[in-house]
């Protein structure tokens, strides 16, 4: 009887100390989630772009999220994280963030839909209209709405370029083979896109970067 | 007699030209300004630097003064009637005149703080979700547009405007600073500033 009391005792001193060490524990987890949830992410990613994701002009350009495909959005921020895609910025803020939370955050840019940014040279708009909708074909390059949808909202991994901002599509077509492609240990689908930026001269980079940036 | 004349004449054109070279140089009304905004516009306790600064980022200042978006105590006590009787166009000649005089780095924040506002500035702190500062104000805390030049603004006004922002005060121009403000503790506010006095 005695011993009996004793493992009691003891059964109950270590479900109290069990309750506690899990109370205390799930006080941490709640400081780590308010640090690392979605909310406080949501939070830092709207600090550099924008209020609504609609991007910004800073030093270097910073892009729309705002609309954007959800699967595109996850590719780009496992890329950062493997090295394909070359971002000092982004592989760090991409380390920080747990599978979980990357899906609730493209979800939530993906509902939003503020208008552009704009601020691309109007007289350009014209020509881009006619590379965006017909391609180039002397230079081999197929119309951008073949893939990209006639209003430029993208599709499944496609990116959405409606609204996107001006400085930031003409820096990626230009740079696209130094940035995007990056781990040849993992070879993706930005290839795709290789020859495109390749063959488009600067003016049609621009034309065709400044046609988009202000579709809505 | 005679003698006496040509250096009169020499004298006077002498006086002539140095005063125009002083209205060249400061009319009355950036001698408003560098009354507390120091010589050339270097800055002058609590007055920051004006030399060098982003001419469209000191226009935005004015107008924040004039509307008071820019709320800050000794904005308030200073710079809102400063401005209350500047037109447009005085703000924005001004805004131009001083992004063209070259600034000085006011170099006073703590040496051995330096390493870890670099490292704030230059990478930010993903963990604590701070944003990388280098993304919008530049490699050299230059600026561009209206986000305004950082290097070489002195300690104690850095330090003192991202603490107002983490107490409440308001930019001239609304987010992001605020929100990124709040987040900073006062040890990564007293590195940042510091290594920002440093950068030419």
């Amino acid at each position: 009887m005695r011993s009996l009391l004793i493992r009691l005792r003891l059964a109950l001193q270590i479900a109290i100390l069990a309750v506690a060490v899990t109370g205390a524990a799930r006080a941490d987890d709640q400081h780590a989630a308010s640090s690392g949830g979605v909310q406080a992410k949501l939070g830092y990613c709207k600090d550099c772009h924008g209020p609504s994701a609609q991007g910004y002009r800073g030093y270097f350009p910073i892009p729309r999220l705002a609309g954007q495909q959800t699967e595109y959005l996850e590719n780009q921020l496992r890329a950062f994280i493997e090295h394909r895609r070359t971002n000092n910025v982004m592989f760090n803020v991409a380390h920080a963030l747990s599978p979980s939370v990357i899906s609730a955050l493209a979800a939530n840019f993906r509902s939003l839909d503020p208008p552009p940014v704009g601020g691309a040279p109007r007289q350009l708009v014209a020509e881009g209209k006619r590379i965006f909708e017909d391609g180039v074909p002397d230079a081999n390059v197929a119309a951008c709405a073949a893939c990209h949808g006639p209003d430029a909202t993208g599709k499944g991994e496609i990116p959405r370029l409606a609204g996107q901002l001006y400085p930031y599509l003409t820096k990626e077509l230009t740079n696209w083979g130094k940035e995007r492609g990056q781990n040849p240990a993992k070879p993706d689908t930005s290839y795709i896109m290789s020859p495109v930026a390749h063959s488009l001269t600067k003016s049609q980079v621009e034309a065709v970067a400044a046609y988009v940036s202000y579709l809505k | 007699m005679t003698s006496t004349r040509p250096s009169i004449a020499v004298f006077a054109i002498g006086c002539f030209v140095v005063s125009a070279m002083a209205c060249r140089a400061e009319s009355p009304a950036v001698k408003n300004c560098t009354w507390c905004h120091g010589t050339s516009a270097q800055g002058y306790t609590p007055a920051p630097r004006l030399a060098g600064q982003q001419s469209l980022y000191l226009e935005n200042q004015l107008a924040g003064f004039r509307t008071h978006a820019r709320d800050n105590p000794l904005s308030q006590q200073y710079m809102w009637g400063a401005v209350a009787n500047l037109s447009a166009q005085t703000a924005r000649d001004l805004a131009t005149y001083f992004s063209t005089l070259p600034p000085k780095a006011a170099g006073d924040g703590d040496m051995e703080l330096v390493a870890t506002g670099r490292t704030i500035y230059q990478v930010g702190m993903p963990d604590a979700n701070i944003v990388a500062c280098v993304v919008c104000h530049g490699p050299n805390a230059e600026g561009v547009g209206q986000i305004p030049r950082l290097g070489g603004l002195a300690y104690s006004y850095l330090k003192r405007t991202l603490e107002q922002w983490g107490q409440g005060y308001h930019t001239a121009s609304g987010p992001p600073m605020p929100n990124i403000a709040r987040k900073l503790s006062s040890n990564q506010i007293g590195a940042l500033a510091s290594y920002l006095s440093f950068v030419k």
